[in-house]
């Protein structure tokens, strides 16, 4: 379990968090979705240790995780697909999954065979590209890379930043069915913010609505997708009364 | 076999031999001593530049502060062997150590800039280094510079003799190129060259960013202040506007011209810049009665070009062809393979 604990985050002078409370249970999907400038990634980022957060904690399990830096938390479990997948493009596709396992790549060099054999199994479109440069790659494939990077180290949670970014709807139908797989097949908890509400909507089972910093509608995934305003403001449809 | 196929892996054996090859046959072919000086330096500032590669191309991080790590080699060996008698050799160890600490001292702050604001914090580190050198005149000589630097001896052999220390100084680069090939190859040139693409993909990825961009400054810094220890040996004269800005400049573009994403690039861009240089000043001085620092205005000529035609550097032009051929051998054996099995069925 992921539990964020009244977590506040400041840039600069500027406070873009405020007191921030929720949580993802073991074998979730939980969707944060917002508009431009609410918000998200600046929490992810939080999340995953590039920020350090002002006030409130972060527990994983039972590490509370708030106030470590970035390479400490993927460490703890904690695994970040960044806004802009962020892949490494002068690296080939191999060294791009390698380097999700950096944590452990010394210790447990027979591990990471097994999980690349285990990631390339679930991306089988990544298996043909293993030794062209990360750069090279569609921007659906790159997508699944930096995925896949993500889930090399074995993480109890993975937090994706707009996956579905400049992608065809086909596109973002196979990354859903993925997260699919990785919430039942891996176990692992997924956190997915997404600009796509509707998409969002229909993998996650637990989602968060934040606006300027503040978490202001929250429910499970039918109590969202019926929600006048979420309809109005997220789902494009017009309420009656406009 | 299998330890030198462990140094000197898969096709980079036969550039290696090709370079070690040019190196023992030029002397037979130079016969002028003016250009074997000019060989012996390409040497000395390949050092500079494989260094400054790894820093620039595969980690991404910029500096023009090198002339500074050069100087504080130079210097290093320059008082200790006429101030204080040591031996060269010691003074030479302890010139690297001890610019690999201010380096790496240095590099934790620094580091934490990106692109121009490291590009000026490095040229900040320079114009204190020269301002220093100059300044603390009891010991470096000030503006007038340190005479009488003894010349190096190795096994007996004087090194003064400039075949021997153009052999020497080309051992010596050609170790650091091996370093530095190895250094590209393994783990650690992998987590350098995603710190290039993404610091922060990088980081969050588990790997502690800062520890190795400082690593990599640190190390190309100590390959610097190498090359300046031979250089104080090798002119047994080392003064200030020797390693002013100018002189990580030129560092720098000899990287940019051979292209930073190959450290072979760093030795083609070192050369090709040598040369240029002799050929601008003799140009300049007999035909245009031009002397002093012209090539300063044709590098900054250089430098556009390179970025608007050639911003991959001249490496990537030279090994395009080469790749290309390799493939078209690949097809053909293919085919041929392909033939045969076909015939067999
Ligand atoms: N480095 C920064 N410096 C100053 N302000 C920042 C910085 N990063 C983010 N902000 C501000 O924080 C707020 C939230 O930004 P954030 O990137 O988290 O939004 P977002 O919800 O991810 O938006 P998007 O959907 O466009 O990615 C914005 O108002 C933004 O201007
Ligand atoms: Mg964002």
């Amino acid at each position: 379990m992921l539990k964020v604990d009244g977590v506040s985050t400041h840039i600069g002078k500027i406070k873009i968090l405020h007191e921030i409370y929720f949580q993802v249970e073991k074998g979730q999907i939980v969707s944060i979705i917002g508009a431009n400038g609410a918000g998200k990634s600046t929490l992810l980022n939080t999340l995953a240790g590039l920020y350090r957060p002002t006030s409130g904690t972060i527990t994983l399990e039972n590490d509370v995780i708030s106030g470590y830096p970035a390479n400490k938390v993927v460490e703890k479990g904690l695994s970040l697909v960044p806004e802009g997948r962020q892949i490494f493009s002068n690296l080939t596709v191999k060294e791009n999954l390698l380097l999700g396992m950096f944590s452990k790549y010394y210790k447990e060099k027979k591990l990471a065979e097994e999980n690349l054999t285990k990631i390339l199994d679930m991306f089988p479109s990544l298996k043909k590209h293993l030794k062209n440069l990360g750069g090279n790659l569609s921007g659906g494939e790159q997508q699944m890379l930096a995925i896949g990077r993500g889930l090399m180290s074995n993480p109890k949670i993975i937090l994706l930043d707009e996956p579905s970014m400049g992608l065809a709807p086909k596109i973002v139908y196979e990354i859903l069915d993925t997260l699919m797989i990785i919430k039942e097949d891996l176990g692992t908890m997924v956190i997915l913010v997404e600009q796509n509400v509707k998409a969002a909507l229909k993998v996650c089972d637990q989602a968060y609505v934040i606006d300027q910093g503040r978490i202001i509608i929250n429910g499970t995934r039918d109590e969202i997708s019926s929600n006048p305003q979420v309809i109005s403001a997220y789902l494009g449809i017009k309420s009656a009364g406009a | 076999m299998s330890k030198l196929e462990k140094v000197l892996y898969g096709n980079r054996l036969k550039p290696f031999l090709f370079l070690v090859g040019l190196i023992l046959m030029l002397p037979f072919v130079v016969k002028s001593s003016y250009i074997f000086t000019i060989l012996i330096l390409i040497g000395i500032y390949s050092i500079v530049t494989l260094g400054l590669c790894l820093l620039i191309g595969y980690a991404g991080q910029i500096s023009l502060g090198h002339a500074a790590f050069f100087g504080i080699g130079a210097y290093t060996s320059g008082v200790l062997t006429t101030s204080f008698q040591l031996s060269p050799w010691l003074a030479l160890v302890i010139g690297m150590v001890t610019t690999f600490f201010i380096a790496y001292l240095i590099g934790i702050p620094i580091l934490k800039l990106k692109g121009h604001f490291l590009a000026l914090a490095t040229l900040g580190i320079n114009i204190i280094f020269y301002i220093l050198i100059l300044g603390l005149n009891q010991l470096t000589g000030g503006a007038a510079g340190l005479i009488g630097i003894p010349s190096l001896s190795l096994f007996g052999l004087p090194l003064t003799d400039k075949l021997f220390f153009y052999f020497f100084v080309w051992t010596a680069a050609l170790l650091v190129l091996l370093l530095s090939l190895n250094i590209v190859r393994s783990h650690v040139g992998r987590v350098l060259r995603s710190i290039h693409d993404s610091e922060i993909a990088t980081e969050t990825l588990g790997v502690k960013v800062e520890n190795y961009k400082v690593a990599i400054f640190a190390l190309s810094a100590a390959f610097a202040s190498l090359a300046g220890s031979m250089y104080a040996h090798y002119i047994t004269f080392v003064a200030p506007p020797t390693f002013y800005i100018t002189k990580s400049i030129l560092f720098l573009i000899m990287v940019m011209v051979g292209g930073a994403g190959s450290v072979w690039g760093a030795i083609l861009g070192t050369t090709v810049i040598m040369f240029l240089n002799e050929i601008i000043r003799f140009v300049g001085h007999t035909y245009f009665g031009i002397s002093g620092e012209v090539e300063i205005v044709v590098y900054g000529l250089i430098i556009i070009l390179i970025m608007m035609f050639l911003p991959k550097g001249l490496m990537h032009v030279i090994s395009k062809p080469i790749q290309k051929l390799k493939q078209k051998k690949k097809v053909k054996i293919k085919s041929h393979k392909d033939m045969i099995s076909q015939k067999g069925v």
